[in-house]
């Protein structure tokens, strides 16, 4: 399990289970790296600002991870930690590598709407 | 300039440190365990570049750490302290002529202080190619602690000459079949022993004198343009994966025209890390200097924690004379 302080994504049935029940939710799926952690930290700080997206993280290494890992728009991702936002169950935007603050903000805004 | 009845006591610090990297955590814990009111704004993740390094195995005192490791217990250390850090702000405004210095946040949060130290730190230098943002993260890495297991089997670049070039391409050669090193000169600027190192790895190659200009692809990296620097001759480079480690930029751009800064964009300091305007100090990778290390940027933020504990000291005698 990753060491964050967002909520953890832990089998394939709980990744189903929050997007059946959320309209807005923005997983990060990665490791406890570099190019991961300034990502869990935007995501921190954005949490109670954006209390119209469900924000959590996946561990990558874990086999149920695939559901991510080999999710159609992640194809040809080849830096961690990927990043993947659902609206309504399906994917509308994923990202690859590091992301600074204005490019998640940039795609919370355009995709679930301004806070 | 600000005057003293229009500062608001409770967003009001003795001193505010911009940056939480190794210097400015650093700076916190001194100042904060000195006992001055202590604000750290940082404007990405806490720890800095730090926390990009894998293992740290040259920090006196500790055997062998990670860069994660060693941020969280600065950050801690600092906490414990009462030092307060405020981590993924943007800075919109900042105001440091006189005696009290202002920094306004883009939330609209305003805060002020007697002393600055301005430790933003760095950032990887891009290339600047055509096709480089395209392909970050679908090929193009600039961390082989991060990526290096997507490459297992295949063929990569790495560009630079540097330590942690030549450090990186050894590292890599655990997963990949073959690394080229493209580097802009005929020599590298790494220690021997790193050079060495790579030399005689017999998956590693080397193309000098020669730059990428392009990266191509498709839903990832297929290949890279070549260019010979010194004929300009330019060649199609099949690879799976470039890895770009060319070095790093001061994060001083919102300095400019505040701070004498050199041509570089590096804070220009004294020995004591005094910056052009009194009362505002600076510290770590972002003044100019030879070398960054993790220890130099530490001894930096020691130094100008002091030297902000004495300019709150010289304020503090002029009132009471």
């Amino acid at each position: 399990m990753l060491q964050t302080n967002l909520k953890h994504i832990e089998s394939a049935s709980d990744h189903q289970k929050i997007l059946e029940e959320n309209e807005n939710v923005m997983i990060c799926c990665g490791r406890m790296g570099p190019m991961c952690l300034p990502v869990y930290d935007i995501m921190e700080e954005f949490e109670p600002l954006y209390s119209h997206v469900k924000f959590y993280d996946m561990d990558f290494d874990i086999p149920d991870a695939r559901v991510i890992r080999n999710a159609p728009e992640c194809r040809g991702f080849m830096g961690l930690p990927f990043t993947v936002y659902y609206k309504n169950g399906k994917i509308v935007k994923a990202t690859s590598s590091i992301q600074n603050e204005q490019q998640v903000r940039a795609i919370l805004d355009s995709e679930f709407g301004n806070i | 300039m600000l005057q003293p009845e229009t500062i608001n006591k409770t967003n009001h610090y003795d001193a505010i440190i911009i940056g939480a990297g190794p210097a400015g955590l650093t700076a916190g814990i001194y100042l904060s365990r000195a006992r001055a009111r202590t604000l750290i704004l940082n404007e990405g993740v806490v720890g800095g570049q730090m926390v990009l390094t894998h293992e740290i195995a040259n920090y006196p005192g500790v055997e062998k750490t990670g860069g994660y490791q060693l941020s969280n217990i600065m950050k801690k250390q600092a906490r414990s302290f009462g030092c307060e850090i405020r981590a993924n702000i943007r800075i919109s405004e900042l105001h440091l002529e006189g005696d009290i210095k202002q920094v306004i946040l883009s939330d609209g949060n305003a805060y002020t202080g007697n002393a600055v130290i301005l430790a933003p730190g760095g950032r990887p230098r891009t290339m600047g190619a055509d096709g480089e943002s395209t392909f970050k993260g679908r090929g193009i890495s600039y961390c082989a602690t991060c990526d290096g297991d997507f490459f297992t089997g295949k063929e990569i670049v790495v560009v630079g000459g540097g330590n942690s070039a030549l450090e990186e391409a050894v590292s890599l050669t655990k997963y990949v079949t073959k690394v080229t090193i493209v580097h802009q000169f005929d020599h590298f600027q790494a220690y021997q022993h790193a050079i060495d190192e790579a030399q005689s790895n017999p998956k590693i190659h080397f193309i000098l004198n020669s730059t990428i200009s392009a990266f191509h692809g498709s839903e990832s990296l297929t290949s890279v343009d070549i260019q010979n620097l010194k004929t300009g001759e330019i060649r199609e480079f099949k690879t799976d994966g470039a890895f770009i480690f060319i070095g790093y930029l001061p994060n001083t751009e919102f300095l400019a025209k505040i701070i004498e800064l050199n041509e570089k964009g590096e804070i220009i300091v004294n020995g004591d890390m005094e910056t052009s305007v009194r009362g505002v100090l600076a510290a770590g990778d972002c003044i100019a200097k030879r070398y960054r290390q993790v220890t130099t940027a530490i001894g930096d933020g020691t130094i100008a924690a002091l030297s902000a504990l004495n300019h709150l000291h010289q304020i503090k005698t002029r009132k009471s004379i």
